[in-house]
Parts: structure tokens; C-alpha cells; sequence
């Protein structure tokens, strides 16, 4: 399944009475900007309390437009208040997430297009047992691993540790990875890679010479669906790690559950916020990329 | 010896991936499975126990809310997350004015982490100051909306999170079906006299046949595995009436430490998404190899 969104001309239909058409018409905008509503809400909800004073929340509704920029509660959420003990807040764990994600998703991404490139270029009786073997890990439910997972890293001595999430971030991305690049690699013509063997081209020149600087779409929705993820991942990183190692997501999570003190729902909005920008702003700025890895890694996977 | 590398060059390249899933997930799951037939507690027992921890598993109360919850949750959210991306994808497919950021905006919560939008489902759904507030401010004095905090209704606020969250895939999914049907089929059928309501209903939706099974898949497997989202909005609260097998498995595994009881419910959770994945797999593989 592709997702060529081409236009389709159902739309061409005979005239039958311009008012009825024009009422459809307006019927149809009216219900798809109403889920468009539906859908930005919670959004518009998280930013504009981001933005207002407890004392505002208290007073206003919901939808309420803030009095003013007021980017406090942003400025708590990144880097507290400075009063040290019990005062948490999401810049350590930010970069936390950095160094968990970059190494996972490069590890990732190289032994999947590699393992595609074989799966495909370099075929042998069985290989799509293997495929298949490594496709169920797409789909198997983690909690069938977690608790051999725990002994694992706790044997590697690398439990509650940003290196014992890139391990485990690095293992499971693999099926997925290699799902995209193997079913990228199998529509280039094995023509190439044939001709190029008989020219004397070994295992790795013909992958760096033919296949990876045509591979540049695959590699861009590797890293954006992996970076997703990973980034959002809240399962592995709440089993495997506490207190200073762990990612942000479990740091907002643990953030938000505090009782300590009063609640404050500005602080919990500016910091969820914080915590969606880095996928979002991929997201927006390569939307593309992000659907085909999401059709794609589903329809497969 | 070089000679021998060389030929085997190939599988010696794959063999870091065939042998991390390998031990990672598969040994990891007979482990697991292992596991989950001995009386282990705070650490693993390696003595076989037999189906002790499937029957301790099934007479308790706390499972049987879990699975009667996931039963809820995943009728619901299959069934709005097919309607509404129905509708939306066919909607969009009638030459939609700004399509592309109606999209961007029904998509996006999927690269939102369970997390984040759970926080802000949270705030919008505590009765104190969220949805409730907003009506009552408006002047609806008995308006009530307080489902969260409710035994009764908390499940369903998961369902209107989670369906939030994937409705705009399943759209995805099924505009770009709708756009891979080949346009001579329905201009054939308006020649036919065949209304708009008609070609959808009788002739493309039909064609949708292997979407809304991929789809059905899909769901199903988010399901079954969703743990963040209740974590996010309710911690399985309140009491114990939103709990979740995935919930009820981690805390089981690593509050309670019945490490045995918890590998049970964890194959549990493997059987039912292996229910649903082998012959999604075996027909996809099929379809394949056919082509």
C-alpha cells in the first residue's frame, strides 16, 4: 500500500441540483472541521495553560485565553525553581533522552538496512523464514521479555543506565528496521547488483557504491519512525530506569504524579509540552516521511 | 579461510540481527513461559510447578477486571477508530480544500507520546477544573462530567484518549487505500447512474477489504498492549477498576514481586496477540508471495 494521495474525481458527479450540492458541500466541511476541533483541542488546552497563572486556571475555563505570554511555568518545567532537594525538572532527563535516542537509532538503522540488503541482494534457501522470524519481533508484546530483560541488564550491570536503554531500544528496533529496508531494497533491480558482482564488486562496495546513495528516502524514515519511538517509549524506560538515568518521558510521568505539593497544571502542561516538541516538530517539518514509515511499518508490521 | 569468508560474508552480516532477536526475543519468551510454570516469587525457582500460577491467574479478581477491560476498551476503540477514520478518509477524498493540513492535524497525536497526551486528558477530564468546570462556568449548573473519577465510567475515558490518539492512523490508512483504486471503476459505475452513497458504499468499501483487516490487526494489537495511557490518566484507578493486563503485569512483576504470576499473565498476553498476528502474517506472506 502506497500512500499516493492523488486525488480521486468521485467528485465529478453529475449535477443533479446545485443547492442539494452545495449544502453537502458546507455538511462536509462542517463535520471535517469539527473533527479537526476534536483532534486540536487537547492540544490548545495544554498550550494555553501552559501560559497562564495558577491564579487564571482557578478562574477561567479551559478554553480561556491567557492574560499574557507568561512563559514561568515553562521556565519551572526546563530548570526548576533552585532550591535543590525535591525540586525536579525535565532539563537532566532531556538530555537523558538525547543520549539514549541518538546511539539506539543509528545502531537501529545500520543493522536493519544491512540485514534487509542481505535479505534481498544476497538471497539463500530459507531467507524468508528468517524475514519472517524477524518480523515477529515486530509484534510480540513486551511484556512477555521484561522481566528476563531486567536480569539481563542487572547481570551486564548496566541496569538503570542510558547504555541499558540503548541495548534494549537497539534489539527491538531490528525487526522494524529491517522490515522497511527489506521491503525498500526488494523493488531495486537485482540486475544492478548482478552486473556489478560480475564486475568484481564485493559484498560492501556494491552496498556503499549502488544501493546506500539510493537509499536516502528509506534511511529518512528509519530514523524518523525509530526517533519516534524511542523518544515516546515510556515502557522500557519506567521498567529499566529511575531517578537520575531515566528518560523523559518517565521523568514527566513521575512530574505529573508528584503530590508533594500543590498542583500546578500550568507547570504539568508546559512540561508535556517540552516532552512532545522534539517528535512534533519532526513530524511537522517531515510528515511525509513519518505516514510512509507509519503505513508502511504497519501494514507490514 | 578467506575463501570461506568471503561466501559467507552475507550471513556473517546478518547474524548480529538473526542472533540479538534470536536470544532477545525468542529465548527471552521460553523463559517467560518457563518461568511462568514454577512458583517463583522475588526471584526466579527453576523447579517446575505446573499450571499453578494459570489457575492463581484466573481466580483473581484483579485479572478478571483486567481482561473484562480490555474486552471494553478494545470493542470501542475498534469500532470508533474504524468509523471515525472511515468518515474522515472519505470525506477528504471529495477534492478537500486544504487536505493537507486537515491531515496534519488528524495525524498528529500519533507522534505524541501516551504520556503527554495522557497528562493533558487528565487536566481535561478532572472534574475540578476541566470539561466540567468549563460547562458550569457557562451556566449548565448540574452539567456533570466526571467519568475519571468514576469506578463505572474511568475505563471509557481511556477509550476517548485512545481513540483520539488513532483514529487519524486508521484515516490514513484508509485514504491511501481509497486512493489506490483505479478511477475507471467508479466513473464506470457513474455511467451506470450509480449514486456517490452507492459507489462507497457498494463498490469501495468492499474493495477496503484488506484495510479494515490490516486495521482490525493493528487496533487490536495497540489494545492488548496499551499500558501507557492508563499509567498517564488513571494508574488503573480508581481502585483497581481500570486496570489492564499490561498494567496488571508490571505490577505484579515488580511491585507485588510474584514473578511467576506475572509471567503468567504475560503469556497470556503473548497467546492472545499471537491469536491475532500468525494469521495476519500467514495470509500477508501469502498474499506476497502470490504476486
Amino acid at each position: 500500500m502506497q500512500d499516493s494521495l492523488k486525488s480521486s474525481s468521485y467528485q465529478q458527479l453529475e449535477q443533479k441540483s446545485k443547492y442539494t450540492n452545495i449544502f453537502l458541500r458546507w455538511f462536509l466541511y462542517f463535520i471535517l472541521i469539527l473533527f479537526a476541533s476534536y483532534f486540536i483541542f487537547p492540544l490548545y488546552v495544554m498550550v494555553v495553560t501552559s501560559l497562564k497563572t495558577m491564579e487564571e486556571i482557578r478562574q477561567g475555563t479551559l478554553l480561556s485565553w491567557p492574560s499574557g505570554l507568561n512563559l514561568e511555568s515553562w521556565a519551572v518545567a526546563w530548570g526548576g525553581r533552585g532550591y535543590g532537594a525535591g525540586d525536579t525538572f525535565l532539563r537532566p532527563y532531556f538530555w537523558n533522552s538525547i543520549k539514549m535516542v541518538v546511539p539506539a537509532v543509528f545502531f537501529s538503522t545500520f543493522i536493519g538496512a544491512m540485514t534487509g540488503y542481505v535479505l534481498t541482494k544476497w538471497r539463500f534457501k530459507g531467507d524468508q523464514w528468517v524475514f519472517l522470524f524477524l518480523l515477529f519481533g515486530c509484534f510480540i508484546p513486551f511484556q512477555a521479555i521484561l522481566l528476563p530483560m531486567a536480569r539481563t541488564l542487572g547481570v551486564l550491570g548496566i541496569s538503570n543506565s542510558v547504555i541499558g536503554l540503548v541495548l534494549v531500544h537497539t534489539v527491538y528496533g531490528i525487526p522494524f528496521t529491517t522490515l522497511f529496508f527489506r521491503n525498500y531494497y526488494i523493488s531495486v533491480p537485482t540486475e544492478l547488483v548482478k552486473a556489478a558482482r560480475i564486475d568484481g564488486a564485493g559484498f560492501f562496495k556494491i552496498f556503499f557504491k549502488i544501493l546506500l546513495p539510493i537509499s536516502a528516502p528509506i534511511i529518512v524514515v528509519t530514523v524518523i519512525w525509530q526517533f519516534t519511538q524511542i523518544w515516546n517509549d515510556f515502557l522500557f524506560g519506567s521498567t529499566f530506569s529511575f531517578g537520575e538515568a531515566a528518560p523523559i518521558q518517565v521523568a514527566l510521568n513521575n512530574m505529573v504524579l508528584s503530590s508533594t505539593s500543590v498542583k500546578e497544571y500550568n507547570v504539568d502542561m508546559a512540561s508535556a509540552i517540552i516532552a512532545g516538541i522534539p517528535t512534533l516538530i519532526v513530524y511537522v517539518l517531515a510528515g511525509k516521511y513519518f505516514i510512509r514509515g507509519l503505513t508502511s511499518g504497519a501494514v507490514k508490521g | 579461510m578467506f575463501k570461506w569468508l568471503e561466501k559467507n560474508l552475507p550471513k556473517i552480516v546478518m547474524a548480529p540481527a538473526v542472533g540479538l532477536i534470536g536470544w532477545f526475543v525468542y529465548g527471552f519468551v521460553l523463559w517467560t513461559l518457563y518461568i511462568s510454570f514454577t512458583n517463583s516469587k522475588i526471584l526466579p525457582k527453576y523447579e517446575l510447578w505446573g499450571f499453578g500460577q494459570y489457575e492463581k491467574l484466573w481466580a483473581s479478581r484483579k485479572w478478571l477486571i483486567a481482561v473484562d477491560n480490555l474486552l471494553i476498551f478494545t470493542a470501542l476503540f475498534l469500532i470508533f477508530c474504524v468509523v471515525i477514520g472511515i468518515i474522515l478518509a472519505i470525506f477528504l477524498d471529495q477534492k478537500i480544500r486544504a487536505e493537507g493540513l486537515l491531515r496534519t492535524i488528524y495525524l498528529y497525536p500519533m507522534a505524541l507520546s501516551f504520556i503527554v497526551t495522557g497528562t493533558a486528558w487528565k487536566w481535561i477530564l478532572n472534574p475540578t477544573l476541566g470539561i466540567q468546570k468549563m460547562f458550569r462556568d457557562w451556566g449548565f449548573e448540574n452539567f456533570t462530567f466526571d467519568w475519571l473519577v468514576d469506578r463505572e465510567m474511568a475505563i471509557y475515558t481511556i477509550v476517548i484518549a485512545g481513540v483520539w490518539q488513532s483514529a487519524g492512523f486508521v484515516m490514513a490508512l484508509f485514504l491511501a487505500g481509497l486512493r489506490s483504486v483505479e478511477d475507471e471503476i467508479v466513473k464506470a459505475a457513474k455511467i451506470d447512474g450509480a449514486s456517490l452513497f452507492t459507489v462507497y458504499w457498494k463498490i469501495l468499501l468492499p474493495m477496503m477489504r484488506p484495510v479494515f483487516f490490516t486495521s482490525f490487526v493493528i487496533l487490536v494489537h495497540i489494545s492488548i498492549k496499551s499500558y501507557d495511557l492508563i499509567v498517564a490518566l488513571t494508574q488503573g484507578g480508581p481502585g483497581i477498576s481500570t486496570t489492564m493486563p499490561a498494567l496488571y503485569m508490571t505490577q505484579t512483576a515488580f511491585h507485588k514481586s510474584q514473578v511467576g504470576l506475572s509471567a503468567a499473565s504475560a503469556m497470556m498476553m503473548f497467546m492472545a496477540v499471537a491469536a491475532v498476528i500468525i494469521p495476519y502474517l500467514y495470509s500477508e506472506l501469502r498474499r506476497e508471495n502470490a504476486r
